[in-house]
């Protein structure tokens, strides 16, 4: 796994950022950048040569799973691993959120080690 | 009426049809229905006198007015209040975090350094020269160690404070929970009135529920992250 890919974390709560930023560069990943909901960050994605994706769900103006849809549309993010950070824990919408594309999927309140463990498993499965 | 009385309608209603007298017919016909009619119109002017009086009641009631205008407002400024309190402390406490990490990453490389030289002269293998040097590097590096402990000290105090938003937010949150229960309460009283059958519980099925609350229903919901994992191995992931 690079370590110095390219991550961007979206997620309206600036703590929340904060937060997984944290742990991201913890985990030795230190190239991150952050967007507050899909609206900004789906530009972003667009035109910054991203690696990998850390999103909410509910956001304000474009959410998470919007963004995800918007993502597996657009040719060029296609293939963009996408994990899902979320308090939203119905059956329905992890459901959706397969359907859709997601990579991984955490529910919150979720742990340092759980992060690396997703992260760790979707690489695997990317470049494996 | 009474039975004899109605009987002897009965037969003159029975004489009057014989001899087709359509007029006395229906004199006699509504003279029959009357008591019921009379009976039915004092039960519906009761029920309209008590629900008048309820409804006169629930608005006169000077709690509606207060939670209306006053308590509902404020509980919208505390719960505000409350989002600012909690914020303002999770960022204290990330940015005192994000101080104290390389101060505690700079002792842990510094010593690891130090270390290695240590247990070379603890071998004796270390040169009159490279024992100066390490003498002088844990000179630097006691040093080193009480900054960082003092300033690691001090983020470490910053964490504590930042806690003390719990008992205030705990004491409005207290406040709006009892006024969210007398609302409830006026509520079904309205409903009491209106006695209408109130119709099933819809949820919105695209409303995001956001975390799960222990005792709340919120559906379809998994129980933590090994479910999710179940969940999504279940679906092939």
């Amino acid at each position: 796994m690079n370590k110095n890919m390219k991550i961007l974390i979206v997620d309206d709560f600036s703590t929340m950022r904060r937060i997984i930023k944290n742990l991201l560069r913890d985990l030795g990943f230190t190239n991150t950048q952050e967007a507050d909901d899909g609206n900004t960050a789906l530009p972003m994605l667009q035109s910054g040569n991203f690696d990998f994706l850390v999103t909410d769900w509910n956001m304000p103006g474009m959410t998470g799973i919007d963004l995800l849809k918007a993502v597996r549309a657009d040719p060029n993010l296609v293939k963009l691993p996408v994990l899902m950070v979320t308090a939203e824990s119905k059956r329905e919408q992890i459901i959706e959120a397969a359907q859709a594309g997601v990579n991984g999927y955490v529910v919150k309140p979720f742990t340092a080690v759980t992060l690396e463990e997703k992260i760790s498993k979707i690489f695997e499965r990317v470049e494996g | 009426m009474a039975v004899d009385e109605r009987l002897a309608l009965a037969k003159e209603l029975v004489v009057q049809l014989e001899a087709g007298n359509e007029q006395e017919v229906q004199r006699i016909t509504s003279e029959l229905s009357s008591g019921n009619e009379s009976e039915l119109f004092q039960e519906v002017g009761r029920l309209t006198r008590e629900l008048h009086e309820a409804i006169n009641e629930f608005l006169l009631d000077p709690r509606i007015n207060e939670m209306a205008q006053v308590e509902i407002p404020d509980a919208s400024e505390r719960l505000s209040y409350v989002i600012t309190m909690t914020e303002k402390s999770a960022n204290t406490t990330l940015s005192a975090v994000e101080a104290g990490l390389p101060l505690a990453e700079e002792l842990g490389s510094r010593s690891t350094e130090i270390a290695g030289k240590w247990e070379r002269f603890c071998r004796r293998e270390l040169s009159v020269d490279d024992f100066r040097e390490l003498s002088r590097e844990l000179g630097g590096f006691l040093e080193t160690a009480q900054r960082c402990s003092q300033q690691l000290n001090g983020h470490l105090t910053d964490v504590l404070m930042a806690q003390d938003f719990q008992d205030l937010t705990g004491q409005i949150i207290r406040q709006v929970i009892t006024l969210v229960h007398d609302v409830e309460d006026k509520l079904v009283q309205l409903v009491r009135i209106s006695g209408h059958k109130m119709p099933e519980k819809q949820k919105d099925m695209n409303k995001l529920e956001g975390p799960v609350i222990p005792g709340v229903d919120q559906g379809n919901t998994v129980s933590g992250q090994d479910d999710v994992d179940d969940l999504l191995s279940s679906l092939g992931f």
